[in-house]
């Protein structure tokens, strides 16, 4: 357990309940490692997005810890926590409130106290990373959804977080913009915990996947393998679209190719 | 490029442009039009040659800036509540009476009415011009440069921002209202549109506290960051000037005026 890396991030035994008393999440254990990409995949209202808005400290736990790069996020430690996670939320309208693009990216760095020359480099090589420089003018009401779902993944890749966290990144994305969120989070030199129900998606960027159901995880395992276990995903509401064959991606998920669909 | 010039294709209000009246810095044109309006309305109701000398240097302004005359008497739509006021006055003013088409009014009161209106179309026009030669987030920029106080600026640049986001919800509730068959032709209807009023306040409320999440996902402590290394803004020495010319011209038009009619007086 104690192994020499400290893992980029790791849950133990997280349980959590609103103060209504609605119990949402019953000891969830998930760990992620430097550099991986895991796919935290599961039905609507099985506790994913409460279990990300502990990721950073927004939510408490009730019992268990959750640790960032061996850091354990509480209310000491939670600046550096934001600073590691960087949390991208489904609707980027949500996340991009500045009046400008630049604006908005430099609003994490700024926050974390970067100025001057350092922020405006910050906010262009973010900007970059997301294939969208040249835009730091513009109004976010201007750019196309699948540009503003980039420009939030800038907006938090500006704070340089150990790990990403996508919520269902590609959801509303048509497929090009999907196909580019796809090669920029690939581009990404950090950690991705990606919470979707796009299965395919998680497939096409995720060597692990990890299903959530009801406050709990039911199965960790390679993607692939995951998905293949139809029994198992049906019986937890998740379903392969029509068509789509898991055991034909085994072997080569999340490599940089991913797989038979563009290399024909 | 008249089709251009209808709304919803700049941003916010402002129509691009580069004219004389667009490229005044945005610090500047607010003081200029403050300080307008500022001479409009300590004019004495008295003096109507100087409201109307006001209204042709605003027509100037306009003519200037490149703004078309049926989009100025659009926007001056807003206006319209407060004409419905002023037209009230004249009945419910003490004082002596006169007859207009055969109805008696209070004389003090028609005069006061006739003021008030001139100093709101005025204003309304003078706004008008501003916001159409100002990027909003110029005039964000201005405001803060004019040392308002972060806060609110802030949120007057959230209101920018969620504005439009709220307006294009609005929309979509529209259509999904009319797709199902619902016309705006009776009071009996006002029901549904206050529930969808409803509906978009909750939504909003819900937005709201997404923001607040995600900014707080970002390090955000209380304070808004100083942003200002990114404004690479510079201003040309006297690019002010053109601004100034307005409330100067207004206030030499008042002191002519006043000066005349203390002068025939006596």
């Amino acid at each position: 357990m104690t192994t020499a890396p400290p893992l980029a991030l790791s849950v133990r035994d997280l349980a959590f309940a609103y103060p209504d008393g609605r119990q949402v999440l019953y000891g969830v254990d998930l760990d992620v490692a430097r550099g991986e990409r895991v796919a935290m995949l599961g039905p609507n209202g099985a506790g994913k997005t409460t279990l990300v808005l502990h990721l950073n400290g927004i939510l408490s736990p009730g019992r268990g810890e959750v640790r960032v790069d061996g850091l354990v996020v509480g209310p000491d430690t939670r600046r550096e926590v934001r600073r590691r996670v960087g949390i991208v939320f489904q609707d980027p309208d949500d996340q991009l409130f500045m009046p400008t693009v630049a604006e908005d990216v430099a609003f994490g760095p700024a926050n974390l106290g970067v100025t001057g020359a350092d922020l405006r480099r910050c906010v262009d090589r973010a900007l970059e990373q997301v294939a969208m420089s040249g835009f730091g003018d513009r109004s976010p009401h201007h750019l196309s959804f699948g540009q503003r779902r980039r420009v939030a993944v800038a907006t938090v890749l500006a704070m340089q977080p150990q790990i990403l966290v996508l919520d269902e990144p590609s959801s509303n994305l048509d497929p090009a913009s999907r196909r580019e969120l796809a090669d920029i989070v690939r581009s990404l030199p950090v950690s991705v915990l990606m919470v979707t129900h796009d299965l395919p998606y998680a497939a096409e960027l995720c060597s692990r996947s990890v299903l959530l159901d009801a406050g709990q995880v039911v199965a960790a395992r390679p993607t692939a393998e995951l998905l293949a276990d139809t029994e198992l995903l049906g019986a937890h509401r998740l379903e392969l679209p029509y068509g789509f064959e898991p055991t034909r991606l085994s072997g080569c998920y999340g490599e940089p190719v991913a797989g038979a669909a563009r290399d024909q | 490029m008249s089709g251009s010039h209808g709304d919803g294709h700049g941003d916010g209000l402002h129509v691009p442009g580069h004219t004389v009246v667009h490229h005044v810095p945005a610090h500047a044109a607010l003081l200029g039009v403050v300080a307008f309006v500022l001479v409009v309305v300590a004019t004495p109701a008295t003096e109507p040659l100087a409201y109307a000398g006001y209204a042709l240097l605003l027509g100037a302004a306009v003519v200037l800036a490149g703004l078309a005359p049926a989009l100025v008497l659009k926007r001056m739509v807003v206006e319209v509540p407060f004409v419905v006021f002023a037209l009230l006055v004249p009945f419910v003013a003490a004082g002596p009476r006169v007859e207009v088409l055969g109805v008696a009014v209070s004389q003090p009161g028609l005069v006061d009415a006739g003021a008030l209106l001139a100093k709101a179309t005025l204003g309304v026009v003078a706004a008008i011009v501003l916001s159409a030669t100002q990027h909003p987030r110029a005039l964000l920029l201005g405001l803060s440069r004019l040392r308002v106080p972060d806060l609110v600026v802030t949120i007057a640049g959230f209101m920018f921002r969620y504005t439009q986001v709220v307006l294009d919800e609005m929309r979509r509730m529209r259509v999904a209202r009319e797709a199902r068959g619902f016309e705006a032709t009776s009071v009996r209807q006002a029901k549904v549109l206050a529930q969808s009023a409803g509906a978009l306040f909750i939504r909003s409320y819900e937005r709201g506290e997404r923001v607040h999440l995600a900014m707080l996902s970002r390090g955000w402590d209380g304070a808004m960051p100083a942003l200002t290394d990114l404004r690479r803004e510079t201003v040309r020495r006297g690019a002010w000037l053109p601004a100034a010319v307005l409330p100067l011209a207004a206030l030499a038009v008042l002191t002519v005026q006043l000066t005349t009619s203390r002068g025939l007086a006596p």
